[in-house]
């Protein structure tokens, strides 16, 4: 069904406002390197923002074959930055519990991120071993041999760094977590 | 003698340690003071920014806030630290509402940003302030005979890069002071699938495959990149194209600082090229 509102909430965030200015001409989808994966590619997607196709929008796999390679934002003649509005909608989708279990990708996201705030670095092994038992053991198997050869190349150390003010990065993420979204 | 506030980026720390190896004795020889930013965190890096807005501004504007007490420009060797904390600083001009949240967040740590940070990458500092002639003019290996793929990836030059966003020229000028030869090659700025080589493999090595094709067809005999993912991707994961596209690549994926290091004279160990995982030594052989 479809909600009206959806294109104001996209706009609520920063970086999703420009989403009105877009013509549909089709050019971000056209320099997408990822776009054939998409269930809907970057053109359908905003323009399901517009028509409000909220649920059906953020609970597909779309967004999440974003690369951030910045493509579309540089080619786009209308400025909307559609890299940007992607990353919105990925927050709106976590936000309401609608991200997708047929990518992979959120759930490797929430790892890099507990493991960013966690320790105040991220700890590349630990956030590789969480995310493949979150999701499929077995596909860790195939980039075992990657692992190991990085480990045996002293690229992926054991023990995680962590910063001396970890208890301020904590205040400053609680305090913002009381605050809400960013306006 | 120039001086920055440097900002390592976790990865350098890990799965890109030659970079962070290779950084310090090349800004040594260069010149250049880096002052490693005092107990910074993490960027955020492009996942934070899909997951939450404000944290996200907010835990790159700590190190913003931290280094604003510098005075100094915040140069950091990562293309996806400086997208992010380059976008994060953006932002937080651009929106005063978030501005405000983020001093609020700030403020319980005892922290201010008032927004004069210079935020830039390695590679541009070496081209803006360093230059290629006076690189040149320290060069005491010259490279002479090996053809090297400048590889830009993504970040460096979007969205808010400082050379042109699709047909860079600014490392194959760097490449070409190191007195090498410069393979020009059509996809030296395309995405290589980034962190979704680890959620869709199949997505990115599609993407490393054609960039490893393109430059080897072209002529290369190593690649040279700033980017940590892109070196990663198209060095730790060569083997698994090999396996899966039935390929026999066997190219050397160097990061810039490396290269610039042989040719400044720089001893290999300190460099970290035996940490490289297609190994680098046998083109490298006749420069050490």
């Amino acid at each position: 069904m479809a909600d009206v509102r959806f294109i104001d909430e996209v706009c609520s965030i920063p970086g999703g406002e420009a989403i009105r200015s877009c013509i549909q001409c089709g050019m971000c989808t056209g320099s997408c390197p990822t776009a054939s994966r998409w269930d809907y590619p970057p053109r359908q997607a905003i323009a399901m923002v517009r028509a409000g196709l909220r649920d059906e929008l953020l609970s597909s796999n779309s967004m999440w074959f974003c690369a951030s390679c910045y493509t579309c934002t540089v080619r786009c003649p209308r400025d909307i930055k559609p890299t940007d509005i992607m990353h919105v909608l990925e927050v709106l989708a976590i936000r309401n519990g609608l991200s997708t279990k047929r990518s992979r990708t959120p759930v490797m996201y929430q790892c890099f991120v507990d493991s960013a705030k966690g320790n105040g670095r991220v700890y590349e092994l630990g956030m590789m071993l969480k995310f493949f038992l979150r999701t499929n053991p077995f596909a860790a198997l195939k980039l075992a041999p990657v692992g190991l050869r990085l480990l045996l190349h002293r690229r992926l150390p054991l023990k995680p760094s962590r910063i001396k003010g970890i208890g301020e990065l904590k205040a400053i993420m609680d305090k913002a977590r009381a605050l809400g979204g960013a306006k | 003698m120039k001086h920055y506030s440097y900002f390592p980026g976790c990865s350098t720390e890990a799965t890109a340690s030659p970079l962070g190896l290779s950084v310090l004795p090349v800004a040594k020889e260069l010149d250049m003071e880096l002052i490693e930013l005092e107990d910074w965190n993490c960027c955020g890096s492009s996942p934070y920014g899909s997951v939450d807005k404000l944290e996200a501004t907010c835990i790159a504007a700590r190190n913003l806030a931290l280094a604003e007490k510098t005075g100094l420009d915040l140069v950091t060797p990562c293309s996806n630290c400086f997208v992010t904390l380059h976008g994060a600083n953006v932002h937080l001009k651009e929106y005063p509402a978030l501005k405000e949240q983020v001093g609020k967040a700030l403020a319980a740590a005892g922290l201010d940003y008032k927004g004069g940070v210079r935020v830039r990458d390695l590679a541009e500092v070496l081209y803006s302030d360093i230059t290629p002639e006076a690189i040149r003019a320290k060069v005491t290996k010259p490279l002479k005979g090996l053809r090297v793929a400048p590889y830009y990836g993504c970040q460096l030059v979007r969205p808010d890069g400082f050379d042109d966003p699709e047909f860079p020229h600014s490392l194959d000028e760097l490449v070409a002071s190191l007195g090498a030869d410069v393979v020009p090659w059509q996809l030296k700025a395309h995405c290589c699938g980034s962190s979704l080589v680890m959620p869709e493999p199949e997505v990115a090595l599609e993407l490393i495959n054609k960039l490893l094709r393109n430059a080897q067809e072209n002529g290369a005999q190593c690649l040279a990149t700033p980017c940590p993912l892109c070196q990663i991707n198209l060095d730790a994961y060569q083997s698994q194209v090999n396996s899966r596209f039935k390929t026999k690549y066997n190219l050397p994926v160097l990061f810039l600082t490396q290269l610039v290091g042989v040719a400044l004279g720089i001893k290999p160990d300190a460099l970290g090229l035996s940490r490289n995982i297609v190994s680098p030594m046998r083109v490298l052989a006749p420069y050490l």
